[in-house]
């Protein structure tokens, strides 16, 4: 029992602070913010996924993918496409030449559902296609790349490619994606308008419920053999190779494994925030999700969920108030991280730590001995 | 009057502080349209929704790239909107209310203008939105707009297929745009053959079908080529070989952005010029002229609504006026003078209506006709479009296009039947 | 003609990867601001443009050649502060450079907004630059794309005698290669270092130089490159000059052909999957030369 405790929140350090992360998310941040910008809250959670999946590929696993918008973009589609079929039903779409296909399809002269937009009308294939979808793309290059050991540099170049692929793809084939403009204007899940307060409420406490479900998940794979392993391979990959490990099958898992959070996060965007367009595979967004987890620190899981938040807080008072200084803040942030603080927030948190806690240490003993023990203060009362 | 109030205060305030209340006092004393503006229209009447309205002010949003890769052609949108701006409140305002801007930056990212809108109609209640260039920053809103009910006035040129109570479009649907251009150019040369090109998007596809549709079915031509490049694209050599295996008689072409100044400038290089080719485009305007070089262009065709070098006194007015407030070098395209048409509309439409709200302006839009038009009048009709004349300028090297041609008023039909 | 068109594309990547496969190829920095270095020297022809027809019009048919090498100085000298302000920090953290580089055009190309205006613009070219030969009634050999040819062979030329007949192209490859020995020969590799970063740089401002006679130059061209540039490195082989200047050939060849049978968009994604399939099969590249890591 205590094992499983142990690794599933390493420690009672950990349960503290996923605590507290919890604490702010679910409560202080609900209370003190209005539906609008708590919204916004839980759009930046959504990127946290992805940026979670970084601190185990990239932090954990020292392999840097430029590509996560992939993952992000198939699991966002997968979900829009199950929406937007929602939404084009023969009623509402009945000014279409062929009613009850996406709006997009029938401007493109399409008069018949493609057929891998079929199976999407399903709501249990739709959640399944949100995780396996871009588990299956990640398995199939992370194989024909780690079983070539391409990493470093290479890895982050080639799905730095992949994204500009996807991207383009997606762009020139308008009648099956909707091209540029995405795929808009999603109103409904099963019936329920996702676009009320109400409705936002709800999708933003499943939000952080799903994150910090997947926070536990990767605590608990960390504080495993996987966990061991990847350390291992980051700092000496030839000698756990030499021991007989298949080092290339422990990153392909993880690599999957963050992808399939990306698709996760992807699908929660979409459903907060109400479509999905190609501007979120590209390589802007990718290489700025890396930025995300960079700040909060590449190999603290809690770090890249303030990361995320900090960055995106930032960019979005920035832009509303300073938007000429916007990408000079945002440069000179991915310069001083880089330079500065290489391990982040996380890693000015663990400075102050070191600091503080000799500190602290001095005033517990000398000041909170005499009250140590579980016996209660006596009641002044009390005669 | 209120102001006494403020000069009888009390004598301990220091001389500096008092000139400055005095000199305020004496600017709102001067200011007498406020106070007629609240008795002859009470914000409480004028305002039932809970808009940022006052009893001297009103604000409203714009909502434009000022960074990313839009931000190059939304520049002249965003300039446009604040002269009018700026000229309306120098005229007394809408109703009696200075009108005041909350500026956001969609930043060219489609997410972003998503964000920025329902900042706009939630925390900052704006009576009115100003904004949007791509048809993907349209979509994005679009869902916004009307879920939280507000006006958007989108300037730019568009695809059509689209209708919204919450959106004014100020600038042409696609038919306007391309039907009277193609039979001016069928007839003036004779032309059979057409050669489509565009950016690979929305509404260049959505502007080939139409007029793909046009040339096969109306003026019996034929369509020898149809293609799209990603936008960004400059590599147009290959495209450039086939247009000269084709020999078509037009080349219609819909690029935008920087594709735009590698295209005219790799088909200069090549040998097409006007002197043997007719090239007819519906995506270059002044604005784009700036960056291809009009000695790149000189003699092709454009098909607009409006042009800088426009021939009637409300042009002359508006060009001196944007020149005066952003330097003599400046120039204005179509969707530069369809953004000036939208603060003009929506007062307009309010002083109609009497009212602020966002239901009575769309119910009172229809039928609003506005004289002083640069491109010379306009009305807006029962579908949220306006009327607007067709005009084909031929460029000129030094950057401005001569017109040619000008259709009567063209109705705006988003969902043009038989084009579809 | 269409083997003209995939000639000029040809030179066009190999003029983008030139400045890239010494600063990646060479010393292993993942510079991502390289397309930046491209806008920096286009900038720089459109404000000597703009400065010579106004006040010395009478230099307006030459300037264009001189301009080119004020890009090279201004590009090399700026690649010179950065690498002495940043990359030397970053040498043994190559995908830190990635970030940080990054970072820096970010930092570029709001620079370049502020500064030139987010419209994009065109320096005045020269007349005899523009137009094209006619040897025959249906063939037109544009002039330009002549011009970025000849420079690009040139360049080539220059840095292939410039790496492997001088004393400091020699320092250069011998740091490459062995970085202590280097140094304990009495080379001071780090001065070397900021040499073949700022050449690297100069390279890639040239190359924007080049390019303001067949496109524009907006804040964002830059990272409209970026990642051409580097597949065209990557796929080359990087440490070897040859292989770069194969895979610029190959890609060239290879999309400009799938641009005349396919259509747009698509022509580019197939090119771009080819390249990918063809590094997940051989990461090292076409042309690598066997080296220890």
């Amino acid at each position: 029992m205590k094992a499983i405790y142990n690794r599933l929140f390493g420690g009672t350090t950990g349960v503290v602070q996923l605590g507290i992360l919890a604490a702010i998310l679910m409560i202080v941040l609900p209370l003190s913010l209005d539906i609008f910008r708590l919204n916004l809250v839980g759009k930046y959670l959504t990127y946290a996924f992805v940026a979670l999946g970084l601190v185990l590929l990239w932090g954990k696993a020292g392999v840097l993918s430029l590509g996560q918008g992939v993952f992000f973009g198939l699991g966002g589609y997968c979900m829009a496409m199950f929406l937007k079929l929602e939404a084009s039903d023969p009623i509402s779409t009945k000014i279409q030449s062929t009613p009850g296909i996406p709006d997009f399809m029938d401007w493109n002269q399409i008069t018949q559902l493609p057929a891998f937009w079929m199976p999407f009308k399903s709501l249990p294939f739709t959640l399944l296609a949100v995780v396996v979808v871009p588990s299956i793309v990640a398995f199939v290059l992370g194989v024909a790349m780690f079983k070539r050991r391409v990493g470093g540099v290479y890895f982050a170049i080639i799905t730095q490619a992949l994204a500009l692929i996807l991207s383009l793809a997606i762009d020139g084939n308008q009648g099956y994606t909707g091209g540029r403009n995405g795929i808009t204007d999603l109103r409904t899940l099963l019936g329920w308008d996702i676009r009320s307060s109400h409705a936002q409420y709800l999708l933003y406490f499943t939000t952080c419920g799903l994150l910090v479900l997947a926070i536990v998940l990767s605590q608990w794979m960390l504080s495993g053999k996987l966990g061991k392993m990847l350390l291992a391979m980051r700092d000496r990959e030839d000698r756990v190779r030499f021991s007989g490990y298949d080092v290339s099958m422990f990153k392909v898992f993880t690599f999957c494994f963050a992808a399939a959070l990306s698709g996760v996060g992807g699908a929660l965007f979409v459903l907060q925030v109400g479509f999905i367009s190609p501007s979120l595979v590209g390589i802007v967004p990718s290489i700025e999700m890396v930025i995300f987890a960079a700040v909060g620190g590449r190999v603290s899981l809690l770090g890249a969920v303030y990361g995320t938040l900090l960055v995106n807080t930032g960019k979005s008072l920035f832009s509303e108030n300073f938007p000429q200084l916007w990408l000079f803040a945002m440069g000179g942030l991915f310069i001083a991280v880089v330079v500065l603080f290489p391990n982040g927030l996380a890693g000015v948190v663990e400075l102050i730590r070191k600091k503080v806690s000799p500190f602290l240490k001095n005033l517990r003993t000398s000041s909170t001995l005499p009250t140590s023990g579980s016996t209660p203060l006596p009641s002044p009362d009390k005669p | 009057m209120k102001p006494t109030t403020i000069i009888t205060a009390p004598e301990r305030i220091p001389l500096r502080r008092f000139l400055i209340a005095s000199t305020a006092a004496i600017t709102l004393a001067l200011q007498s349209s406020p106070s007629l503006a609240g008795e002859a229209y009470p914000t409480a009447k004028v305002n039932t929704t809970g808009l940022a309205v006052t009893d001297d002010t009103v604000t409203v949003g714009q909502l434009h790239s000022a960074t990313g890769t839009m931000a190059i052609s939304e520049t002249g949108s965003i300039q446009a909107e604040q002269l009018a701006i700026d000229q309306i409140n120098a005229s007394g305002g809408v109703l009696g209310r200075k009108i005041k801007v909350i500026v956001e930056d969609g930043a060219s990212d489609w997410p972003t203008f998503a964000e920025k809108a329902k900042k706009l109609l939630v925390n900052d209640k704006v009576a009115s939105v100003f904004g949007c260039w791509t048809s993907a920053s349209r979509k994005a809103v679009l869902p916004v707009f009307e879920k939280e009910n507000g006006m958007l006035y989108y300037p730019t040129f568009y695809e059509g297929l689209e209708q919204s109570k919450n959106v004014i479009y100020t600038g042409q649907e696609a038919t306007q745009q391309i039907l009277a251009g193609l039979d001016w150019i069928a007839k003036e040369k004779k032309a059979k053959s057409f050669y489509l090109i565009g950016s690979d998007y929305i509404w260049p596809r959505t502007s080939s079908k139409i007029a793909r549709k046009h040339i096969e079915n109306v003026l019996k031509g034929t369509v020898v080529g149809e293609e799209y490049y990603a936008l960004g694209h400059t590599q147009f050599g290959s495209l450039i070989n086939k247009i000269k295996l084709k020999k078509p008689d037009v080349i219609y072409a819909i690029i935008v952005g920087g594709s735009n100044v590698s295209f005219y400038k790799q088909l200069k290089a090549a040998g097409i010029t006007s002197d043997k080719w007719t090239v007819l485009t519906i995506s270059v305007t002044e604005d784009e002229v700036l960056g291809i070089g009009g000695e790149n262009l000189a003699g092709f065709y454009s098909s607009m609504k409006y042009f800088q070098s426009l021939d009637n006194p409300n042009n002359k007015a508006f060009v001196e006026a944007f020149k005066s407030k952003y330097g003599a070098k400046s120039v204005i395209g179509d969707v530069t003078q369809a953004g000036y048409l939208g603060p003009w509309l929506w007062k307009l439409a309010v002083e109609k209506a009497g009212s602020f709200d966002i239901d009575k302006i769309a119910a009172a839009s229809p039928g609003i006709e506005f004289t002083q038009a640069p491109e010379g009048y306009v009305k807006v009709h029962p579908n949220h479009h306006l009327w607007s004349k067709l005009r084909i300028g031929q460029w000129g090297v030094e950057g401005q296009a001569k017109v040619l041609y000008e259709s009567g008023l063209i109705e705006p039909d988003p969902f043009p039947k038989g084009y579809q | 003609m269409q083997s003209f068109a995939g000639f000029s594309l040809f030179s066009v990547l190999l003029l983008m990867a030139l400045g890239l496969a010494i600063i990646f190829g060479q010393m292993g920095v993942v510079n991502l601001a390289h397309g930046e270095f491209m806008a920096l020297g286009a900038y720089t022809v459109y404000l000597s443009s703009t400065v010579v027809h106004t006040y010395l019009p009478a230099l307006a048919p030459y300037y264009f050649v001189i301009a080119i090498v004020i890009a090279f100085l201004v590009a090399g000298l700026t690649g010179w502060l950065v690498e002495w302000s940043l990359i030397r920090f970053l040498y043994k953290r190559p995908l830190d450079t990635l970030l940080a580089t990054w970072g820096l055009s970010l930092i570029m190309q709001q620079s370049f907004r502020s500064i030139f205006g987010a419209r994009e613009v065109t320096p005045t070219l020269p007349e005899w630059l523009m137009g094209s030969f006619k040897p025959s009634e249906s063939i037109d050999i544009p002039i330009n794309g002549v011009f970025v040819m000849g420079l690009t062979l040139a360049l080539t030329l220059g840095i292939w005698l410039f790496m492997y007949r001088s004393r400091i192209g020699l320092q250069m490859r011998a740091t490459v290669q062995n970085r202590v020995m280097s140094g304990a020969a009495g080379i001071n590799t780090r001065l070397v270092d900021r040499f073949t970063f700022s050449l690297g740089c100069g390279i890639a401002g040239v190359a924007g130089a080049a390019f303001t006679t067949i496109g524009s130059t907006g804040p964002d061209s830059g990272s409209r490159y970026i990642v051409d540039t580097f597949l065209v490195v990557v796929f080359g082989g990087t440490a070897s000059l040859m292989g770069t200047i194969a895979s610029a050939f190959g890609i060239a060849q290879g999309q400009s052909i799938l641009e005349f049978f396919l259509k747009g968009t698509m022509g580019k994604v197939a090119v771009l999957m080819v390249i990918v399939l063809v590094l997940m099969i051989r990461p090292q590249g076409l042309f690598a030369s066997k080296i220890r890591s």
